[in-house]
């Protein structure tokens, strides 16, 4: 077990320095960041000083070297727009991401664990069928156009609720929905397909016979058990969260950290944007890790 | 195959009694045709979008600027879903847009299937180290978030349908790999393979006429799946304005292009998310129903 844990870190993080050389890279060749603060009064000194204080005068691998030794201590340098430390940057943002993924989180989990319950339980009866079709809808659904039609519906035909930004309980409603829709019908379709897997099983079946109420058969010996399923999904629900929390928060204008990143594409912000990309995916692979560690913990047959 | 599939589905079926309504309703609930009708169209809007969309779907008219849809009072019957700001027909750019999409959808799948299925069959084929490091890569193309790598890589290399393809199919041809790696794993241990080595039949003939065609159902289950999704993320990165291009009319460029005038000119914004919607559902459903059908094993996998 404890091997197991040591390669999966190991792994994840050789993972990340690949993925920090990759986007390092590729920001470097989207072009000299001091173009974007270029005016037609700047001097050559002035040009020349930018250079040195964002170290561009030094070869691509020393930058980066000077980059990654700053980074494992917590500096991810300075955004270019705000001319403030990126960390002060992304730490002004991730309370709004957080509290619109838990929004979501709490609407997903809130409509696809009884609905999955149901239909599963009911299995081939008009619920099933509804729960079934909800959740085909729910995948197909583009998120950002869903986000779209709700700010028409709710908030410009009949004004119950904010369009976008950030404020009072209501703004959260129509993001967490838009986020939360697509999570919600992965939720309901695994938790329907384990929760029958579970609902078939032997010891469910004597429960029945030794005339256990159906309540308890449903809630006690398979619920409990139908969750762990769930758990393997985790990762791809966050990957999800993650696309989501970009077109979400680009719909409802959310001053979080997916708008940040397209901001900073979009304004060649390159320490901003290597600093977003990277925080990613070290949530996601430390989400992923901490999913894999915690279903080999659970389930001894799984190692890696 | 149909006898154990009434049997299968029986506990499904609420009315099993013998009779014509039953027998209809039996076809209707057994083939998918809603999701196939609408695939059909998608194809058929694919192939022929020159003949079928009735404007040139670039040319625009700003005379002829954000018209309504032909049921509201002032649409026009020439315009049958209104226009766009640019005057454009809103219908023939969404007719249009079924051509880029599916064409992103079968390019990606294809390079990204044959990748994939290449070094799913070589990793699970030669297992050892080939193995690891095949799938080490693939691991590493997985744990990546796709649409952040996509925004920066479009930034160096600029927004163009190439680009886009080669993102989507360096994301995509991971999952192939691992399904098919695993389908090789168990396919290579059976007997007719072992006898194909005793016959001295080479390794690439091995693979090609013995592994492949056992590979085969998965892969075509695995791609119609995956149709929707892909859809889905071009129209994501084209909304995001990291795909297609303007004024190319793609679905997510669409939606992009018409947000900012929603609360009146709807119509621009609501037909081309409609078409992506229908689009991907119908391929998500297409996809199940033939996983249940020819594969049903995957369900543990997908």
């Amino acid at each position: 077990m404890r091997r197991f844990i040591l390669i999966r870190l190991v792994y994840s993080v050789l993972v990340a320095l690949a993925t920090s050389v990759f986007v390092f890279a590729l920001a470097h060749k989207s072009g000299d960041p001091r173009t974007v603060l270029l005016t037609e009064y700047t001097s050559q000194a002035q040009w020349d000083a930018w250079g040195r204080r964002w170290g561009l005068d030094k070869p691509l691998v020393v930058q980066y070297g000077i980059w990654l030794g700053r980074a494992l201590k917590g500096d991810l340098g300075e955004s270019l727009r705000e001319l403030r430390p990126v960390r002060k940057v992304i730490q002004s943002r991730i309370l709004a991401t957080l509290q619109l993924a838990s929004g979501a989180f709490f609407f997903a989990v809130l409509v696809g664990v009884p609905i999955g319950i149901l239909s599963a339980v009911k299995r081939g009866s008009v619920w099933d069928y509804a729960g079934r079709t909800f959740a085909l809808f729910g995948q197909a659904l583009p998120p950002f156009w869903l986000g779209i039609m709700l700010i028409l519906i709710f908030a410009v035909r009949i004004d119950w609720l904010p369009t976008s930004g950030r404020g009072g309980i209501t703004h959260y409603i129509l993001p967490s929905i838009t986020l939360g829709w697509l999570t919600a019908s992965g939720i309901l379709r695994i938790v329907r397909s384990s929760m029958l897997e579970v609902l078939d099983s032997e010891y469910i079946k004597l429960a029945r016979a030794k005339g256990v109420a159906a309540r308890s058969i449903i809630w006690k010996h398979a619920f409990r058990n139908a969750m762990l399923a769930p758990l393997t999904f985790g990762g791809l629900i966050l990957a999800a969260f993650i696309t989501g929390a970009v077109v979400t928060e680009t719909v409802f204008g959310w001053p979080g950290l997916g708008r940040l990143a397209v901001q900073s594409v979009t304004n060649n912000d390159f320490p901003t944007m290597t600093g977003v990309v990277l925080l990613f995916t070290i949530i996601y692979l430390g989400m992923n890790s901490l999913i894999d560690i915690a279903y080999a913990y659970v389930d001894p047959r799984i190692r890696y | 195959m149909a006898d154990v599939d009434v049997i299968s589905r029986a506990p499904y079926l609420p009315g099993t009694s013998r009779g014509t309504l039953p027998a209809v309703w039996r076809f209707v609930r057994r083939w998918p045709l809603v999701p196939a009708f609408l695939a059909g169209v998608l194809v058929v809007c694919a192939i022929g979008a020159p003949w079928i969309a009735p404007h040139d779907p670039l040319r625009g008219d700003l005379f002829k600027s954000a018209l309504p849809p032909v049921w509201d009072a002032r649409g026009s019957a020439t315009f049958l879903l209104g226009t766009d700001i640019q005057g454009r027909d809103v219908l023939s750019r969404v007719i249009h847009g079924a051509r880029i999409s599916l064409v992103v959808a079968t390019v990606v799948l294809s390079t990204g299937g044959i990748v994939g299925t290449g070094v799913g069959m070589a990793a699970g084929y030669f297992g050892g180290q080939v193995d690891e490091v095949l799938m080490r890569i693939v691991d590493f193309t997985l744990a990546l978030p796709f649409i952040l790598i996509a925004l920066v890589v479009v930034i160096v290399f600029g927004q163009s349908f190439e680009v886009l393809v080669v993102l989507l199919a360096v994301f995509g041809w991971g999952g192939f790999a691992r399904l098919v790696r695993a389908e090789t794993l168990s396919l290579k241990t059976r007997d007719y393979v072992a006898q194909a080595r005793i016959a001295g039949a080479s390794t690439p003939r091995i693979m090609m006429k013995h592994i492949l065609p056992g590979v085969m159902n998965t892969l075509i289950v695995v791609a119609t799946l995956r149709v929707g999704g892909l859809i889905l993320a071009e129209s994501i990165l084209s909304f995001l304005g990291a795909g297609i291009p303007p004024p190319t009319p793609a679905w997510g460029l669409m939606v992009a292009e018409g947000r900012s005038y929603i609360s009146v000119e709807w119509w621009i914004t609501f037909f081309p998310g409609m078409a992506i919607f229908l689009t991907v559902f119908a391929m998500n459903f297409l996809g199940d129903w033939l996983r249940d059908r020819f594969d049903p094993r995957l369900r543990q996998v997908l």
